[in-house]
């Protein structure tokens, strides 16, 4: 418990050099914010006044800093300079496809990952093995937004197996292979070389000679120790799955986080990619957090008070 | 470094070289990979002399030709030649990966080298702010990136090339630190070598072997990455036949005309694949840790 809230302190320090990150970014990035709204629609010079003071963009920097973190503390991120919304909202209301996308996706890319990997880090070296990691080098190799596209091509226009479009489960069947299949690919080479480590130890020979069925072997005794190094990975993935998700999300024209990123970035909504940028990162901590609680349940060995 | 330590160092160095060639180029998929490379590298540089028509010609007769003898790969929207601009797009593919991974190497091989010398507090500083970076997925960075600098196709080579610095530092920094404490480094500085001087000429060298292998295994990645970027339509913009734009416009009609999509995806996916499979290959030659895997 301890440990958690000193990993929870700990996170602190990060998130504050990301908001200030991004407040500095918003005062380097060319054009005023009130043209950025505007878009090019005319207004008085008192109207464009009235809303800098609305937005506190007449102050000067320092206050406005101090500002925009005392409000972000608070959990306000600002609202859209396009919708008016308050940001968080926006991304409470769009997180749970996100999530949705980044668990089928996760699902995905374990399943094929970890079935390549073992099938491959048993037998090294043959052409299982080769077979395998020649299909984990495609999975990286594959660009997201081509294997997605194709995936729509076949499925859902030649064949009308899955609806393309729309939510429920059947409609994530695509995006999610379209997302696993990346991770697939590193998460299997992880496997196989964790899996190679793992049975040349001396507890295997020891279950070796006591005579023990090649299978037991595997998933009895090698299984649970290869699979610590590749946890550990998992939290690093939710970089990768936030990434995948922007792409797939823009190809499935599925609604999400990485759409709004996107749709924010070619508009200039600034506070609300500003407010995705913040979120990611706070995720991305609390799973770490999380993946590295988790390793200390796996493996009893490592003493939580020492692993960060 | 090699760790040759006989006198001659002349003579024994250079089979040893010769033997990492080889097994470098024996590996089946290595070579298939060094070969598809080769033919896409040299197409794109003779482009202008052997594509059949202009990537821009449009012919709004042909519009969203199937492939046929005439047009091996099909026509897109505007009646323009799939063929002639997949093999140009090859001409941006592999030099804007070229150019992002160079100067991701040069920013971060600077940085790590620069703080991995320093030690201390810079050392302490630098690294938690390499790991913060690290933390950020590549693609979110580039994005953000490119929302100061604005779209394009140079602004995106800088903001990949931004986001991968952070990976370079940080092994740069690692090698290092491996050296820095070594006899060698000491004899230098008591010969009256300067800062600098100890560090392009003693320390740099030895991050060498490592870069060349990250180096390559970022290329697969920044390639793609920009592509994504393109094809998220805040990189390369039309009419530029650049893949992951070609995509970007192939996608609204692909339901009639896949070939719009289907070749220059297919045509990124082997530049990507060839490049990977080199890259590993590399890496497994280049450590001399590694088992040779057949």
């Amino acid at each position: 418990m301890n440990y958690v809230l000193r990993r929870l302190a700990g996170m602190i320090p990060v998130l504050l050099f990301t908001w200030t990150v991004v407040f500095i970014v918003l005062q380097v990035i060319p054009g005023d914010p009130v043209n950025l709204m505007l878009a090019g629609v005319p207004a008085s010079e008192e109207v464009r006044a009235n809303e800098r003071a609305r937005l506190g963009l007449d102050r000067p920097v320092v206050e406005r800093y101090v500002t925009f973190l005392g409000r972000a503390i608070k959990g306000d991120l600002g609202e859209s300079f396009r919708t008016r919304q308050p940001v968080g909202k926006m991304i409470l209301e769009q997180a749970r496809s996100t999530l949705e996308l980044a668990l089928g996706g996760l699902l995905v890319g374990l399943l094929v990952g970890l079935v390549l990997g073992i099938l491959a880090g048993v037998r090294p070296n043959t052409w299982v093995d080769t077979l395998c990691m020649t299909l984990a080098l495609v999975g990286v190799s594959l660009p997201s937004f081509w294997i997605g596209m194709v995936l729509i091509y076949v499925f859902g226009n030649v064949l009308g197996w899955v609806p393309i479009v729309g939510r429920g489960l059947p409609a994530l069947i695509l995006p999610s292979i379209t997302v696993g299949l990346f991770i697939a690919g590193g998460f299997a080479r992880l496997v196989r070389s964790s899996i190679i480590d793992a049975l040349g130890q001396d507890y295997i020979r020891t279950a070796r000679a006591k005579g023990l069925s090649r299978a037991r072997i595997i998933f009895k005794h090698a299984l649970r120790n290869a699979m610590i190094p590749p946890v550990t990975l998992l939290g690093v993935q939710i970089g990768v799955l936030i990434g995948g998700a922007v792409v797939t999300e823009n190809v499935f024209a599925r609604p999400g986080l990485g759409t709004m990123l996107v749709d924010g970035v070619l508009t200039k909504d600034m506070p609300l990619v500003q407010a995705l940028v913040v979120y990611t990162t706070a995720a991305y901590l609390l799973v770490n957090l999380v993946v590295d609680i988790l390793y200390g349940m796996i493996d009893p060995r490592i003493r939580m008070g020492r692993a960060t | 470094m090699s760790a040759v330590a006989a006198p001659a160092p002349s003579t024994t160095r250079r089979p040893r070289r010769w033997r990492t060639l080889r097994r470098f180029v024996r590996h089946p998929g290595a070579f298939a990979a060094a070969v598809v490379l080769a033919t896409i590298v040299i197409l794109a540089i003779v482009a202008p002399w052997i594509v059949p028509y202009d990537w821009n010609e449009t012919d709004l007769g042909a519009r969203l030709g199937a492939p046929n003898a005439e047009f091996w790969f099909g026509t897109d929207l505007h009646g323009r030649d799939v063929f002639s601009r997949v093999v140009y797009g090859a001409r941006y593919s592999i030099s804007i990966g070229l150019a992002t991974v160079t100067l991701s190497l040069l920013a971060g091989s600077f940085i790590g080298i620069v703080i991995g010398y320093a030690g201390g507090r810079i050392d302490e500083w630098g690294s938690r702010f390499i790991d913060v970076m690290l933390g950020f997925p590549q693609i979110v960075m580039a994005i953000l990136v490119v929302s100061i600098l604005g779209v394009g196709l140079v602004n995106v080579v800088l903001a990949v090339a931004i986001a991968g610095v952070p990976r370079f530092a940080r092994v740069v920094r690692g090698a290092v630190l491996v050296v820095k404490e070594q006899p060698f480094i000491e004899a230098a500085r008591a010969l009256g070598a300067g800062d600098l001087r100890i560090m392009l000429r003693h320390l740099l060298p030895n991050a060498v072997p490592t870069l060349v292998v990250l180096g390559t295994l970022d290329l697969g990645n920044a390639i793609l990455t920009t592509a994504t970027l393109s094809f998220l339509g805040l990189g390369a913009q039309p009419p530029t036949p650049e893949w992951g734009a070609m995509l970007n416009s192939g996608r609204e009609y692909m339901r009639y005309a896949p070939w719009t999509m289907m070749f220059p995806g297919f045509a990124l996916f082997l530049v990507v694949m060839a490049v990977n499979l080199l890259g590993d290959r590399l890496s497994q030659v280049l450590d001399p840790r590694s088992v040779d895997r057949k």
